[in-house]
């Protein structure tokens, strides 16, 4: 391993004792250009082990009893209906659409807020620059046990005890939310120069104050750009919880029309309608995204 | 004239600040009656939820034995997991490559890159699913198919957006150079890359995993469907099982994703 | 005449037009310096020569070919008579230099061989002697991402060498660079440059430097050529006019 020296030295020591270069050569005397350092075979290594497991697995996968070309005849069939030709079948009419869209949005946006809020809390004792840093791991690490476990597991949990619905659906969402917040806002908050916050201490500030007058207005589009990027997140979310733990919703419309019904053009009519509104946020979260966070 | 214009900003910040506040609470409000969510009842319930899971949800000796069961549907899902990131990996890094700013061959092919990941990526896994699950019914494959296409969408973008980053000024020599495209591709441009590449993988892998088990709710495979299973049948010391056997699994996957992203640094 | 540059023009589509009717000619073996304020067109007029940038009008004659006017096949087969080096470098920094100096021998190779990387004996050891050339043999082994800034240039220099070039274009080579290394980067370019007859055209944004190591000098300001003489020429109110500044002091 090269040592890095100053400058100065190394145009001297070059220019003093150039020493011709120490070819390598392998087995067969052929030049070596490559250095097989740990760095290098590691990917390698790694990328001929997770080949191979892909491989085994597509092989041993269960495939059920299906055939396997006219499934995917079947599939592309079934785009076919649900992308170019989505209507409503009468069941339900574009007004409980509407309904739906607002129930998802709204479990998103609860769950983005609540979260939002509590993971800012949590996010002024776990930045390293304002806060202690055994706290500031003891949070982390509860976090990263957090986002072990899978959203969706989180609602069943909780609707165990207070049943399906809303409730149970915000509150389970809001683990991974508050996690997620929790890291980024953290980041943000230890972007900011240091010298403002070291200014208001110096004067004598409460915490509270340093926190409203110089942390909040410092990194305000920040969070709220992450905010909004969780929101987008959530959404999709709130759709699957709708779908597997019957929270309601768009995703438990769908469930329903493709598991009870099989209505395909209602599917259309969802897939486009999600699509739509997914896309918007994606949109809009790029354009914050680029605007308003730094890129670490 | 300098305090006036800090004072200014400042008053502007803050009226920011409130404006910005203000709004979230009446949003919040009008959601919630909308929605049906009473805070205080969601809030009450939290305490009373961990308490009954950590008295149901600890291990027993019934938990224990259905251990192997647990562990094989486990490691079903770990592989479907490492599977579908690898075939998306394969698919994601051509689109990446003809489509980025950097390496793309036209415009055409740019914007055709960048609406094919938009278009995968932006259908939510669960709307995949039950997509397939019309035409490929209820096995692995279905769940394997539906992971692999929200990847590809996912892993497209992120690698587009690491050439981007990355591979500019590589690009920029070796074109120079008069090597041929495919040189600059395989010579400059995946060596520059690689790291980033692998850090992206390991990341959809870990990820995965949470989306598997979603998944396998509804196509009835792996470590999803097992917990869904024991959750119907009221079993809450088998489900506990399973949710601690996620959390290590998990939680090992990502202690060895850094170990290896140290390494290849 | 090795390199005319014949009238180019480039208005880029912001309609900021970067350069105007520029020409100028480079002799072989000639080493040249481009000087000029920062936006005047340096960068611009380099990167036309060897179509990395398309001008709007003109031509540039290489070795009796218009550069601005080939394509795909043949563009690429004449870039390789043209070298060039970068302000930032441009190299891989996981690769060691050897691997990277071998980059500037991909465009002699056919496109299986070249994605590969398969390298035969000859070119291989050619790397090695450019490397020994800029005095860089212990480091050849060395992961590009732990050189020096000086040293990570000078890399940079024997890739532009394994081309064989008859031309190496510098853009801003020295401006990332601390007064030691720039001289040491300096040295090695006029050098091993002359030393096997190929021309040099450099942007410079240090007037000093262009003075000390240049045949002759071209300013630049705003798009047009306003200076093309010796460095002896070079007069002060000279290089006031090109930075159109009158608290420059040299």
């Amino acid at each position: 391993m090269v040592q890095r020296q100053s400058e100065l030295e190394l145009a001297v020591t070059e220019t003093v004792l150039a020493q011709p270069t120490k070819i390598r050569r392998n087995a067969k005397k052929k030049i070596r250009i490559r250095v097989w350092k740990t760095y290098r075979i590691v990917p390698w290594v790694l990328f001929t082990l997770l080949t191979s497991i892909s491989i085994y697995t597509l092989f041993t996968m269960d495939y059920g009893e299906v055939v396997l070309l006219d499934a995917t005849r079947q599939f592309f069939t079934d785009l076919q209906r649900i992308f170019l030709q989505p209507r409503l079948s009468g069941r339900f009419s574009f007004e409980t659409l509407l309904q739906a869209l607002g129930m998802t949005v709204g479990l998103a946006v609860i769950t983005t807020l609540l979260g939002g809020v509590t993971a800012f809390l949590m996010a002024l004792f776990t930045a390293r620059n304002i806060s202690h840093s055994g706290l500031s791991n003891a949070i982390r690490t509860v976090m990263s046990f957090i986002r072990a476990v899978p959203t969706i597991l989180w609602v069943m949990i909780f609707s165990i005890l207070i049943g399906l619905g809303a409730n149970a659906a915000i509150i389970g969402m809001s683990f991974h939310t508050i996690a997620y917040l929790t890291k980024v806002f953290s980041e943000s908050i230890e972007e900011i120069d240091s010298g403002v916050i070291e200014a208001l201490r110096a004067c004598g500030a409460s915490w509270w104050q340093v926190v409203f007058q110089a942390i909040l207005p410092s990194c305000m589009t920040a969070l709220l750009s992450w905010l909004f990027i969780r929101f987008e997140i959530n959404f999709t979310n709130a759709i699957a919880v709708g779908a597997a733990a019957g929270a309601g919703g768009l995703g438990f419309q769908l469930a329903m029309t493709s598991s009870f019904y099989f209505d395909f053009h209602e599917i259309g009519v969802l897939v486009y309608m999600i699509l739509a509104v997914v896309a918007i946020l994606e949109v809009v979260a790029i354009r914050l995204r680029k605007k308003y966070i730094i890129h670490a | 004239m300098d305090k006036t214009l800090n004072q200014d900003l400042f008053r502007k910040k803050k009226q920011f600040l409130f404006v910005t506040l203000f709004s979230f609470v009446v949003v919040y409000v009008v959601f919630s009656q909308f929605v049906g969510f009473q805070f205080g009842a969601a809030i009450a319930a939290i305490p009373q939820s961990f308490v009954w899971l950590f008295t149901n949800f600890i291990p027993t000796e019934n938990s224990i034995q259905s251990l192997p069961l647990i562990l094989s549907k486990l490691l079903e899902t770990v592989l479907l997991s490492i599977t579908a990131t690898m075939t998306a990996t394969v698919f994601s890094l051509i689109t990446a490559i003809i489509g980025s700013e950097t390496t793309g061959l036209n415009k055409g092919t740019k914007t055709v890159a960048r609406v094919f990941a938009s278009f995968f990526r932006n259908i939510p896994i669960v709307v995949w699913a039950m997509v397939l699950l019309l035409s490929f019914k209820q096995n692995e494959f279905t769940g394997y198919l539906a992971i692999t296409f929200t990847t590809y969408g996912y892993l497209t973008r992120s690698f587009m957006e690491t050439i981007d980053e990355v591979a500019g000024s590589i690009t920029e020599a070796m074109t120079a150079t008069g090597a041929s495209y495919f040189a600059i591709i395989f010579q400059g441009v995946l060596p520059m890359v690689f790291g980033q590449l692998i850090s992206w993988i390991l990341f959809m892998i870990e990820n995965n995993i949470r989306d598997a088990t979603l998944v396998g709710i509804l196509t009835g495979t792996g470590i999803g469907f097992l917990f869904d299973l024991y959750y119907k049948k009221f079993r809450y010391d088998m489900a506990g099982m399973v949710i601690l056997t996620i959390v290590i699994i998990v939680i090992a996957l990502e202690l060895s994703s850094n170990k290896i992203r140290r390494m290849i640094h | 005449m090795l390199l005319q540059v014949d009238s180019i023009s480039k208005t880029y589509s912001n309609g900021k037009q970067a350069l105007k009717d520029i020409s100028f000619q480079l002799e072989k073996g000639e080493f040249v310096s481009i000087i000029g304020p920062s936006g005047a067109g340096k960068s611009t007029i380099l990167r036309c020569i060897n179509q990395l940038i398309s001008a709007n009008e003109g031509a540039v004659f290489f070795e009796d070919e218009d550069m601005q006017r080939l394509k795909k096949k043949s563009l690429r087969l004449k870039r390789r008579r043209i070298g060039m080096i970068f302000q930032h470098y441009n190299l891989v920094s996981r690769l060691t230099a050897v691997e990277n100096v071998l980059h500037g021998r991909l465009g002699y190779k056919s496109a299986v061989k070249g994605s590969i990387g398969v390298y035969n004996e000859e070119e291989k050891q050619e790397a090695f002697d450019l490397l020994e050339k800029v005095g860089l043999s212990e480091f050849a082994y060395t992961r590009c991402d732990e050189l020096s800034g000086g040293q990570k240039q000078r890399v940079g220099i024997a890739r532009a060498l394994m081309q064989r070039p008859a031309l190496i274009l510098c853009d801003e080579p020295i401006a990332s660079l601390d007064p030691k290394s720039s001289k040491v980067v300096m040295d090695y370019l006029r050098q091993v440059t002359k030393e096997l007859d190929i021309a040099c055209l450099v942007n410079l944004h240090q007037v000093e430097v262009a003075i000390d190591y240049s045949d002759r000098i071209i300013g630049v300001n705003s798009g047009n050529v306003v200076f093309s003489g010796n460095p002896d020429e070079l007069t002060t109110n000279q290089i006031n006019q090109i930075y159109q500044s009158d608290e420059l002091l040299l």
